[in-house]
This record gives C-alpha cells, structure tokens and sequence, in this order.
C-alpha cells in the first residue's frame, strides 16, 4: 500500500486536495446559514484584496477627475445649456407634481395610511466584483463603520442594484438583483400585480409568479412592493422586456433593469427607513375626501384688479378673494357653467368648519366668494346662468359641516358663495372635464 | 504549430522567486475582481486560470500545479458568493493536469499554449459546471457557442501573457 501510494504521489495528493475540497463543498451546502470558518476565510480574502482595490479605484478616480475637470471640456459650455432648459422644464413639472403630491397626501392621510420613506442613506463607491460570470455580486466601500449593515438596499437613481450580504468595518459585499440567489418584492405599476424579481442564468432577470392568464405588455414599468420588508416601496427596478407563456401556470417575464447593473460605480446604501403619516397640514381644519376630490375641479382665478375696474365692478380685497377664506389657488367651482357671476348671498354661513379654505366649500369659488359684509356687489357684469335652487344645497351643506364634529375654524366669516361661476380654468388641470359640469363632491 | 514529446530530461524545469509566487497570483486574483468594474467584457477572461497553467506548466510538478490550482481556485471563490469549492475543485484538476502534460509535452511555443489555454479553459468551465450543477444545484447554462468563444479569447490572451512572463521564470 505505502510503495502504491509513493509510486502515485502526485495522483494521490490530487485525490487527497480534491476529497478536503469536496467536503468543504459539502459542509457548506448542507449548512447554508452556518459560515463557520468559510466566512474567516472569505474575510480574509477581502480583507486582502479591498485595499488594493480601494487605492487602485481612488487613483484612478483621482486621474480621471482632473483629466475631465480640468482638461477635457469640450462640450460643457452646450451640455450646460441643455440642462439649464432642462432644469427649467424640471421646474414646471415639478410644480405639478407637487400639486399632485399633496393631494395625495392628503387622501393618503384621510386612509390612514402610513408611507414609508428614505430617511437617510449612504452613498458608496464600488471598488470591485467578483470577477466571475456567474456570481452577480459587487463590493463597496462603505462598511459597518459607515453604519452598514446586512441586508440594507442599495441604489442608484435610476432604480434598484441589490442589498448588502455581508458587511465588513469598511467594505461591504453587495448581491446583485440579476444573481440568482437574489429575490425582491416587486409589482407591476399598471396591472399592480404582484411576484417576485429574480436573477436568471447568464445574468437576465425575471419576474416570477405571474398568473399565465395575465395579459402583461412589454414596456411595463416594475417597481418594489416593499413587501420584502428590505426595499421600500415604490422604487424603480425596471421594465418589462418580454413576455412568453411558462409551461407551468406563471408567465416568463424578461426584465429590463432600470440600474445599468453591469456597469455600477456609484451607489446608495438606504440605511434607515422611516414611517409616518402623511404630512397634512391641519390647520385648515379637518380633512374630508370630498374636499379634496373638490380641489381638482375647476374654479374661478382671481381677476386682476385692473380687470374688474375696468368691467366697471368694484374688486374685492384681495384678502376676501378666496384667500380670505384660505382658498388656495385651485379653489373649486364644481358647477361652473355659465357666465362669471357672483351673486350676492343673502344668508350668511355662520359656522363652517372649512371656512378658513375655499375647499370646504365645494360649489364655492374663491375668486367669486364676497363677503356679505361688502355691501357693494362684486360682480355683475355677465348675465347670470347660475342656477340658485342649488343655494339650498350649498346652505345645506353648511349646515351639515357645522355639524361635523371636528370643526374647529369657525371663523364665523360672513360668506357668499356663487354656485354657478365661469371662468377661466382651474390652474390644476382637471382630468376629468367630463365630470366637471355635473359632478358635486359628496359629502360624507 | 508542433506539441513535440520530449523527454522529462529534455524539458527545462523553471523556478520562480517567492515575491514572483505570491505576487503574480495575487495580481491576477485582484484584476480579475477589479477590471469587471469598468470594463465588464472582461468577465469573460479567467486571469487566475491563466496563471495556475502557466505556473503548472512551467514548474512540470503535478504536485506543485494541483496545490496551486487549489489555493488560487479557493481565493477565487472567497471573492464570490458562491459556495467555496467550486473555482477550487476545477483550478486543482487544471493545475494538476497542466503540470502532468507540461512533463510530456513541449508547451514553450505560441501555438501549442493557445491549443492547451483554449482546452484546459473549456475543460475548467466543464468541471465548474458539472460541479455547481451536480453538487449544488445551481441553475446554470451551459453554452457552447460561449465558452468556446471565451476558450479562444482567454488563449489569445495567454500567448501574449505568457509571453510577458516569461521573463520573470528562473531556471
């Protein structure tokens, strides 16, 4: 046996290293959780390497910053002038979206929901990678000094990259969403189906565990559902790219990524997540979704002063003109139809929980509002098509909110309100124009 | 373009200094890991594989080129996520086949080393995948269009490679 075994030395130690390895293979898929010595051996070889590797990506930041910084400027002076157009673009659309948001908010806030939000993150560089086709994962250069811990997501702008596996004092390991162990929430933001986003062989990633009978279009924006308790929701991770019927009852759903995964350099840890209610302004007084609902009709701006002054009517304080009564600028006139007509309202509200905002008032327009106290009538000037059996129900309406029991303005202001007004539309685009001439927001 | 069996007595056995040992490894192990970064067509390139053939080849020690294979295969799977064995188990067989036939045949020309790097890279894909298919149950693809492509590129690579570290070789 000893004279076999030094005859085949070298085929023996092969047999010997490859038996050690094979166990060690064995041992760690059976005991997936437990790292055990592989984890000191795995840090010890990042301890090694990161380093290295962080001198080598800082150098060559460095080079590249000043060779882009200070040399190669060709083009800026354009690009500048792109983005200031764009900025500018942004800006307008950033208006809306604000409108939108609140509005959003606020119903958010009437639901008792709770949204989640980024409170705090960390932004990383990523000094390297596993180097392999087959293993999607990236390091970076943030630690648990940093505040890093395991299973923190991390982002780019454009959306989702992964989620920390293991964390070092000063570098992380990040797992790619495109691996194949990785899994996240995710949903579908027009069919708002959900399943489960997972890497695939070779490096594509796929939604799984869409019903076959669910008719998918590709294009489809994928966001987090944040049911996986580590992405918060509502975070871009891609888009659908194709769609093929499984053999099984799911379908085969091919995703873009929105991060370009193969190319990260710079990414977002989110380390700390927060909830909250939404941050409604309340002291305007209770909320009520037909408020709000009312908000994106449409209403009478307030007209210039030169204006009325010249249509030989007497303006009123900009204080009573819906801003008296708090009006925002899209206070509503739900049933605006005819001609810009204020009317005089011979019965004075005396206790109306919204009066501090135009809001609370549906059918009231807050360009048109004028307060019984002003004798002089506000407008006159245009034949009036305002229906006046729908008086009663504003009055009913009052009576109704003083009513309600949180009502807590009271401003006791006098008010008149004009059912029917026209006007120039509201500065919030209403979606529904169809709805606008008849719909009057219910009250709960 | 000859594979010329020689004689154990004929091949030159080279020796390497110890900074050149763990340096050159090391070097591949941190490009390998580092270049994907910005340039990620070059996952396709196996530097770790590249340098235990060539260490094996040029030291003809079976003993030496499995332990080597071993070390870097293991180093190479601590830097993934995947479980360790699967880079190592494939880099041993390679290191120990390498050293093996750099004893019978004449591995010192161009074309010989890029028949020999195109084989033993699709060989180490094989065993890779017979591995982590069989043993771990991994969702791999197997494609042969591709590892036949990255077999060629990964020998063009070797030739200069091996080329350049020629040089640092000690007889």
């Amino acid at each position: 046996m000893d004279n076999l075994i030094k005859r085949h030395a070298n085929l023996s130690l092969l047999v010997v290293v490859l038996f050690a390895q094979l166990l060690g293979l064995a041992v760690q898929v059976k005991v997936e959780t437990d790292e055990g010595t592989t984890r000191l051996i795995r840090r010890w070889t990042v301890a090694v390497f990161s380093p290295l590797q962080k001198a080598f990506v800082h150098g060559h930041g460095g080079v590249r910053n000043t060779w882009n910084g200070y040399f190669w400027l060709r083009g800026v002076r354009q690009e500048n002038e792109e983005l200031k157009a764009q900025l500018d673009q942004m800006r307008l659309e950033q208006v809306r979206l604000k409108e939108d948001a609140e509005q959003g908010k606020r119903l958010q806030y009437l639901l008792a929901f709770k949204e989640q939000y980024i409170s705090k993150t960390v932004a990383a560089q990523v000094i390297g990678s596993s180097g392999s086709e087959h293993s999607k994962v990236v390091y970076i250069d943030k630690g648990s000094n940093d505040g890093l811990h395991t299973d923190m997501a991390v982002i780019t702008p454009q959306g989702v990259v992964g989620k920390t596996i293991e964390v070092d004092n000063s570098v992380s390991k990040v797992l790619l969403i495109n691996d194949q162990s990785s899994g996240i929430g995710a949903i579908l933001t027009k069919r708002r189906l959900q399943g489960i986003l997972k890497g695939a062989p070779g490096g594509v990633t796929m939604l799984n565990y869409i019903m076959a009978d669910e008719n998918i279009e590709p294009g489809e924006e994928i966001v987090t559902s944040g049911g996986d308790r580590i992405f918060p929701k509502g975070l871009p991770v891609g888009k659908v790219s194709s769609v093929t019927p499984a053999r099984d009852m799911f379908l085969t759903i091919r995703v873009s990524p929105a991060a370009n995964l193969s190319q990260v350099e710079e990414v977002l840890v989110i380390t700390e997540v927060k909830e909250r209610a939404p941050d409604v302004d309340l002291s305007k007084g209770p909320i009520r979704a037909a408020d709000i609902l009312a908000e994106r009709l449409p209403s009478v701006p307030p007209k210039p002063p030169e204006k009325q002054a010249a249509a030989g009517t007497t303006p009123a304080p900009a204080a009573q003109i819906g801003t008296a009564q708090g009006a925002t600028p899209n206070a509503p006139a739900p049933m605006a139809s005819g001609g810009a007509t204020a009317v005089p309202k011979t019965s004075t509200t005396t206790s109306v929980p919204k009066a501090s905002g135009a809001t609370a008032v549906p059918k009231a327009s807050g360009a048109t509002a004028v307060p019984k106290a002003n004798t002089t009538p506000a407008v006159t000037n245009t034949p009036s098509t305002a229906a006046p059996k729908k008086f009663s129900d504003l009055d009913g309406a009052s009576t109704n909110r003083s009513a309600a029991p949180a009502a807590p303005v009271g401003t006791q202001q006098p008010k008149v309100s004009v059912p029917r007004t026209n006007g120039v539309a509201n500065s919030t685009p209403t979606p529904k124009p169809a709805d606008q001439s008849t719909t009057t927001p219910e009250r709960p | 373009m000859q594979l010329s069996i020689t004689s154990r007595e004929q091949l030159d056995v080279y020796r390497f200094s110890w900074p050149v040992a763990i340096g050159l490894p090391v070097l591949a192990l941190f490009l390998q890991a580092t270049l994907p970064v910005w340039v990620p067509f070059f996952k396709i390139f196996d530097l770790p594989l590249l340098v235990v053939i060539y260490l094996a080849v040029a030291r003809r020690n079976p003993a030496s080129g499995l332990m080597v294979g071993a070390l870097i295969g293991l180093v190479q799977d601590a830097i993934t996520n995947r479980p360790m064995g699967l880079y190592g188990i494939s880099k041993t067989v390679i290191g120990y086949a390498a050293s093996s036939l750099g004893v019978k045949l004449d591995v010192e020309n161009p074309g010989s080393r890029l028949l020999l790097t195109c084989g033993f890279y699709i060989v180490h894909e094989l065993i890779y995948f017979s591995i982590a298919r069989g043993l771990v149950h991994e969702a791999l693809k197997w494609s042969w269009r591709h590892e036949v492509l990255s077999g060629v590129a990964n020998a063009f690579l070797a030739v200069f490679l091996f080329h350049f570290l020629d040089r640092l070789r000690q007889r």
